[in-house]
């Protein structure tokens, strides 16, 4: 069987190879004369590319191409074409203070269009792509400011950044009383039942009355003898409605006991002078400021 | 007499085998013991388990003469086996693949703050190796055993060494799958394993290699056929791939972690030059080596030109190695080894397509039996899409197309159009085949239900790569789109946002294309329990008399 001699398909009348392995047969068809053609045509698209680009790799150096095109070269044209392009504009943000900025329609506009571009892929991780923000991360569309929601301290804030390690940096510190073991469970316990009346809301009179002590000398430093917080030191209002980490027991209880400081990075390090001046003024237009 | 006496001779390797299981399983018990890494004992207690399973069932076959050898005869059984891992396997990636596009449509869905396990990064993984190694690589291994041994005229070379191969890779399954879930991996697409995983898929694949080259070694058949080429072609190849790709020195002997000799662009140069090829010579050589036996074969026509399936056969091997830096258009990598790649891919493009031609062409003379015939209209709509997505290829392997295609949904339907409708369509048809061949049925339970089957899957492709094509596009267009005063127009978030119809869509396809392998798993199982036409005592059928 397998010395099968070549012989002629019936269908197709074209000779078979004379070889079989269980029972497949092949034609001796020749190449389809497209498929070659085609085949030669990238072949010589291959080597006109090669001539025409970078290409083949030497000992120190390669084929540079006869168009001389080189995508560093191109990269860095862009990023130059880019920043005439922005500088333009930008150069009348340079100059003008947030107030007047803001106070001139064409450059608002020109700064919020920037500021939307820029918080979108910047901001928008940590504060949500309409600034909403989520759990420790604060949310930038109403009238709380931990460090205040003026023109100014926002353009501060996202300067230096919160925490970030930059020299001037917004610093302070929320401690971890339980932890460090500063404070007792039930100092903390009572604790949480003194911030929950804070914000006018019921709570366990008697632990209420034992704790306030305790956060005349623990918190009130930073938070006031009212609660009410202070915006230089970024020391949340206790009193109001708006909870950073959650405004359930559970949730002030482990604030208490951690002490959760997060961190906001410095964008001057990231920004120029003008993207930072946008973004302010972007997210001060779209703040309850 | 002398026939049964040859026939209840004890398969050479049983002992030997029993003996490297027993030393293995005690080798990892004490690595397990000594270890401190609790990722390294993990798996360590999974190659004891293993050890322990296989320890148990070598001693009951050495002692109890079940392993009998029959050299008259082809070996059948582990293709059987084979058959039945090629389907549970492709459920299981499948479901996988349907749960993560879910995830992506929902992304809240089975996300688990303080357990990793089921989180989209780990599930994803497992679903491309449960599709690609675990699917495909059982697909690729069992026919390569079946159609090696019809095309040679020889029994599987290498005694119990199969079997080795076949439960091997289904170990190095469950361990590369477990330890994606517990969160090891060295972040090498298609090849996450860490060291450990790839030692033992060294030794596998060797083994596999030798049973495989043994096979055509004893042939009596004076030519080797050209699925046989192919095969070979994407065993050697992939142990090529493999143990380059895998260099790496791990942070201890008894910790799973392990660090990779490449680092920088060069790292990344040899993952793609692996990861093309893997799609190259795993699921293109492989799969043209299922193609070039069972469609001519189930058509009962000879192939069309053998001068084709030479030429295009060197050209593809010859141009596919080049043309990985296609993946790093754009990137640190520099731009003369991007034109090779891009330049290699585009003639690339009549190689793969002779396989498509040779395929297609095979049916002259029968091409009523699309009509008649539901498995070879799967296998002829695989060659369909295989030609398609080897056209798409090279086109998004040009640099200008590449910068709107890359990193976009686009990528992933033309890789699904290549592995839903080629890679998987073909394995269908040829496990469609192998059934009725195999448990010796007259034919299939139902050709209705491989109707079903089709149109289901058929459909199911074309929302999903649909879908992929308008969401990768209008990403693409999205990305680099600037406002007027030269800042990007959209932040990624929202991009991610507008696709969400689309990644719905995607999710129904694939719901779909997984409910036609459900269809298909019932319908092999019930032509299984049809009676069978003729004894099958025997096992497997016997070798043909010598011409």
């Amino acid at each position: 069987m397998s010395e099968s001699q070549r012989e002629k398909d019936a269908v197709s009348g074209v000779d078979t190879t004379g070889h079989e392995w269980d029972g497949i047969r092949e034609l001796d068809n020749p190449l389809p004369r497209w498929w070659l053609w085609v085949f030669w045509a990238t072949v010589l698209f291959s080597v006109g590319y090669w001539v025409a680009m970078p290409a083949w790799p030497g000992v120190k150096s390669y084929t540079q191409g006869m168009l001389g095109q080189s995508d560093r070269r191109a990269v860095a044209t862009a990023l130059a074409d880019l920043k005439t392009q922005r500088g333009a504009s930008a150069a009348r943000l340079t100059n003008a203070s947030l107030e007047q900025i803001e106070s001139d329609p064409a450059l608002q506009a020109y700064a919020l269009s920037v500021g939307q571009s820029v918080f979108g892929d910047n901001c928008a991780t940590c504060h949500g792509p309409g600034g909403a923000g989520a759990k420790g991360y604060p949310n930038l569309r109403d009238d709380v400011w931990l460090w205040g929601g003026s023109l100014q301290d926002i353009q501060t804030t996202l300067k230096h950044g919160i925490r970030s390690g930059d020299p001037d940096a917004r610093m302070s510190q929320m401690p971890a009383f339980g932890r460090d073991g500063m404070l007792d469970a039930r100092q903390v316990s009572d604790l949480t039942e003194f911030v929950v009346a804070l914000s006018g809301r019921q709570a366990d009179r008697a632990a209420v009355g034992r704790a306030a002590q305790t956060f005349v000398d623990q918190c009130s430093s930073c938070h006031g003898v009212d609660g009410k917080g202070q915006q230089a030191l970024g020391a949340p209002n206790l009193t109001d409605g708006d909870w950073l980490y959650g405004s359930d027991r559970a949730a002030i209880s482990a604030q208490i006991h951690y002490g959760r400081n997060g961190v906001m990075p410095a964008w001057g390090q990231r920004f120029d002078e003008e993207t930072i001046k946008a973004l302010a003024v972007y997210i001060h237009a779209n703040s309850g400021q | 007499m002398s026939q049964l006496a040859k026939t209840s001779a004890p398969t050479p390797g049983g002992s030997a085998l029993l003996a490297s299981t027993v030393i293995g399983g005690l080798l990892f018990f004490f690595a397990a013991l000594f270890s401190d890494d609790p990722l390294f004992r993990f798996q360590a207690l999974i190659f004891v388990a293993a050890a322990v399973i296989a320890g148990f069932a070598l001693t009951a076959g050495v002692s109890g003469k079940l392993f009998r050898d029959e050299p008259d005869r082809y070996m059948d059984g582990v293709v059987k086996a084979g058959v039945i891992a090629t389907m549970f396997w492709g459920a299981v990636g499948m479901l996988v693949g349907v749960v993560i596009a879910a995830q992506l449509s929902w992304p809240d869905l089975l996300y688990f703050p303080e357990i990793g396990w089921l989180n989209f990064g780990r599930l994803r993984p497992l679903h491309t190796s449960g599709v690609i190694f675990a699917f495909g690589g059982n697909a690729l291994i069992c026919t390569s055993f079946y159609v090696v041994q019809r095309t040679c005229r020889a029994r599987l070379f290498g005694g119990m060494l199969s079997w080795f191969v076949f439960w091997g890779y289904q170990l190095f399954i469950v361990l590369a799958a477990t330890g994606y879930l517990a969160g090891i991996t060295q972040s090498k697409e298609y090849a996450e394993p860490e060291w450990l995983v790839d030692l033992w898929l060294t030794i596998v694949w060797v083994a596999y290699l030798l049973v495989f080259l043994g096979t055509i070694w004893k042939r009596k058949e004076p030519h080797i056929y050209v699925a046989n080429w192919f095969y070979l072609a994407f065993i050697v190849t992939i142990a090529l791939l493999h143990v380059v790709n895998n260099l790496a020195l791990p942070v201890s002997p008894l910790h799973h972690r392990s660090y990779s000799l490449f680092s920088g662009v060069q790292d990344a140069l040899t993952q793609w030059w692996y990861g093309h090829n893997a799609v190259g010579f795993f699921l293109t050589a492989g799969f043209l080596a299922m193609m070039y036996y069972f469609v001519p074969k189930r058509v009962e026509r000879p192939v069309y030109s053998y001068r084709l399936s030479i030429v295009h056969f060197w050209a593809l091997i010859f141009i596919y190695i080049w043309a990985g830096p296609h993946h790093l258009h754009y990137t640190a990598l520099p731009q003369w080894a991007q034109t090779l790649g891009m330049t290699f891919s585009i003639m690339l493009w009549m190689p793969s397509w002779g396989g498509m031609i040779n395929g297609l062409m095979t049916l002259s003379g029968a091409w009523d039996k699309l009509r008649t015939d539901p498995v070879v209209r799967m296998m002829v709509v695989s060659i369909a899409f295989y030609g398609m997505s080897t056209f798409e290829g090279p086109v998004m392997s040009i640099r200008a197309v590449n910068a709107l295609s890359h990193y976009t949904d686009w990528t992933i339907g033309h890789v699904h159009s290549g592995a839903l409708g080629w890679v998987g369509f073909i394995s269908f048809g040829a496990m469609y085949c192998l059934v009725p061949w195999l448990w010796k049925k007259n034919g299939l339970y139902s050709n209705r239900l491989v109707e079903w089957h089709f149109w289901i899957a058929t459909t199911g492709i074309l929302l999903y790569i649909c879908a992929m094509w308008v969401s990768g596009i209008m990403e693409g267009l999205m990305w680099r789109e600037y406002t007027p005063e030269g800042f990007l127009a959209w932040s990624f978030i929202e991009t991610v946002s507008a696709k969400h119809i689309e990644n719905v869509i995607r999710m129904l396809g694939g719901l779909m294309y997984l409910s036609g392998i459900l269809i298909m798993i019932f319908n092999l199982w019930r032509t299984v329990k049809l009676p069978s036409v003729e004894r099958t005592d025997a096992l497997s059928a016997p070798l043909p008399a010598a011409a």
